[in-house]
């Protein structure tokens, strides 16, 4: 069934996107990352011109973690407090990623610089993901049994410490602001909701209680994916709407699947599943920076 | 007087000739195409008849050729090369007037109706657009570009050209059929047909499409732009409102 996209200005299979969306609803739903990482290059593949890509990924990002955070919700897999600190961060970092694309984007190394940071950022998180869960589930010795606190050092010296109860840490806000900046920027420059680095920056950096770390992670992109929308609707207008709502109609449903298979499964499965995940895009793209790319001219409207 | 006779007969002829190119009337099947909700693409008919300069008889050996043109745009185009293993946009041209959308048909190869100039003068050919580079380029690199726009942009179904694609029946009907693929522009697009006789363009005419968007699809692009807080506002709610209602059912399951 073929339908006309208002914005793209070109006709898509209706239920091919409704399929997209559901299947990164799932990720969505299991691991608490967004899954633009997916939609936007997929979007891209199939003709979509980019930034409508990008930005109707976004909107569509918001609505799959409100379905996903609903769930978690139910379950007490949500610590609200941590939440907002890290989307007042968030929403700061989107807007400053927000001038950097620009500046990006008037000298045409904007995908060079996509591609680089996406390569080392997935590669280096899945390989330290794919490490900490087969030592997990106990397939693999770890040689130097090191002596690990469950804070990392500089976190734990920053001053101003709060209570955040439902994660189960008194420490300083400063570091989840920071991590909340660095998502926001990750969200503008990548069209990524940021989850693939939240989620285990939250384990290892915050050393948050695993059992939130999913729901909490979800509350930051829902909000700073709702900032972006914004930004992208009152800027660069790449908004589409009925694609956002096709992606939507799969990807929510998708969420709530994805929220029950993560309650049932070992987080060390979840783990290792998420960090083969990262890693198999992180080659992805490291090959697609070699290999001649399928076009070589790239039309920009001046 | 046999001697100025022979000298006005050329004249006359010429001024006859000149005076009285032959007739072409041409059509085109739409004049408005829309674009709305379950748009594919649309087919042209673009036809029409070529008489001669009384209009009685059908005229002799001409070739016609029909260039549909969409709206033009200023565009970058950028090339990328391999760098130290990694490919990235090395070079540019920024273009001012390249079409959106370019079909040409031809009773003929255009290359066997016309020379090189006249197929620049007319911009009959995909390697004779005039896109009008910014700034000194050196021909050879922007002969480079403009073949890189046109591979990719035909790759794309934007460009096209097809060398038999008139018809042209009893010598006076003339037929083509141009497909507008779905991701086409909008705005006025130029149907221009040219009767060519000897190498020479004797006439040519030009009729327009308004291809448009209509209805829903044309309120959404309309909001869109100019009322992008709206716009943008209603997206988030829209999409949160999705979230919500999906939760709200599952937890029902």
């Amino acid at each position: 069934m073929d339908i006309y996209l208002p914005i793209a200005g070109q006709s898509v299979n209706a239920l091919f996107m409704v399929l997209l969306g559901f299947l990164v609803g799932i990720l969505s739903g299991m691991f608490g990352v967004g899954g633009g990482f997916l939609t936007t290059p997929l979007l891209i593949f199939y003709g979509i011109p980019p930034t409508v890509a990008v930005a109707s990924a976004t909107t569509q990002i918001t609505g799959a973690s409100v379905s996903g955070v609903y769930a978690h919700m139910r379950r007490g897999g949500v610590d609200l407090k941590m939440g907002a600190v890290m989307t007042v961060g968030g929403s700061i970092g989107s807007l400053v990623g927000a001038g950097l694309f620009k500046l990006l984007q008037a000298t045409g190394r904007i995908d060079l610089v996509i591609g680089l940071l996406y390569v080392a950022l997935l590669g280096g998180i899945g390989v330290l993901m794919l490490k900490d869960a087969l030592v997990a589930l106990g397939w693999m010795k770890v040689t130097v049994p090191e002596e690990r606190p469950r804070h990392n050092r500089w976190v734990a010296s920053l001053p101003l410490r709060w209570r955040f109860y439902a994660s189960g840490l008194y420490l300083s806000p400063i570091a989840p602001l920071a991590l909340g900046f660095l998502a926001g920027i990750m969200t503008v420059l990548l069209g990524v909701g940021g989850g693939f680095i939240l989620v285990p920056a939250m384990i290892y950096v915050l050393g948050m209680a695993p059992r939130v770390v999913v729901g909490t992670s979800l509350v930051m992109i829902l909000a700073v994916s709702a900032v972006t929308t914004m930004i992208h609707a009152t800027t660069t207008h790449a908004v589409d709407i009925v694609l956002a709502g096709l992606l939507l109609v799969g990807s929510v449903s998708g969420a709530q699947i994805g929220a029950l298979f993560a309650q049932k499964a070992k987080p060390e499965h979840l783990r290792l599943i998420l960090a083969v995940i990262v890693l198999a895009v992180a080659l992805r793209m490291a090959l697609g920076l070699g290999y001649r790319p399928d076009e070589i001219f790239t039309v920009v409207p001046l | 007087m046999k001697r100025g006779l022979a000298i006005l007969a050329p004249l006359l002829l010429l001024l006859l000739g000149g005076a009285r190119a032959p007739i072409l009337v041409p059509e085109i099947s739409q004049h408005k195409v829309e674009v709305r909700q379950g748009f594919t693409g649309a087919d042209l008919l673009l036809f029409g008849a070529i008489l001669d300069p009384g209009g009685t008889r059908a005229a002799q050996d001409y070739d016609i050729v029909v260039v549909l043109k969409g709206p033009v745009q200023s565009i970058v185009l950028r090339e990328k090369r391999k760098v130290a293993g990694i490919w990235v946009n090395a070079a540019s041209s920024e273009l001012r007037s390249a079409p959106s959308y370019f079909a040409i048909a031809a009773s003929r190869p255009v290359r066997e109706i016309v020379d090189d100039k006249t197929a620049a003068i007319y911009e009959l050919g995909l390697d004779r657009l005039q896109l009008s580079p910014i700034g000194a380029i050196d021909p050879v690199r922007q002969r480079h570009f403009a073949d890189g726009l046109v591979d990719l942009m035909q790759r794309q179904g934007l460009y096209r050209e097809d060398d038999h694609g008139v018809t042209i029946s009893g010598q006076v009907l003339y037929q083509a059929r141009i497909t507008l693929p779905s991701q086409v522009r909008t705005g006025t697009y130029t149907a221009e047909t040219f009767a060519i006789r000897q190498g020479r363009v004797i006439t040519s005419a030009v009729t327009r499409v308004d291809v448009s968007k209509q209805g829903f699809e044309r309120f959404v692009a309309n909001q869109a732009d100019g009322n992008g807080l709206l716009y943008g506002l209603f997206a988030v709610v829209v999409s949160v409102g999705m979230g919500w209602i999906a939760g709200r059912l599952f937890a029902l399951v």
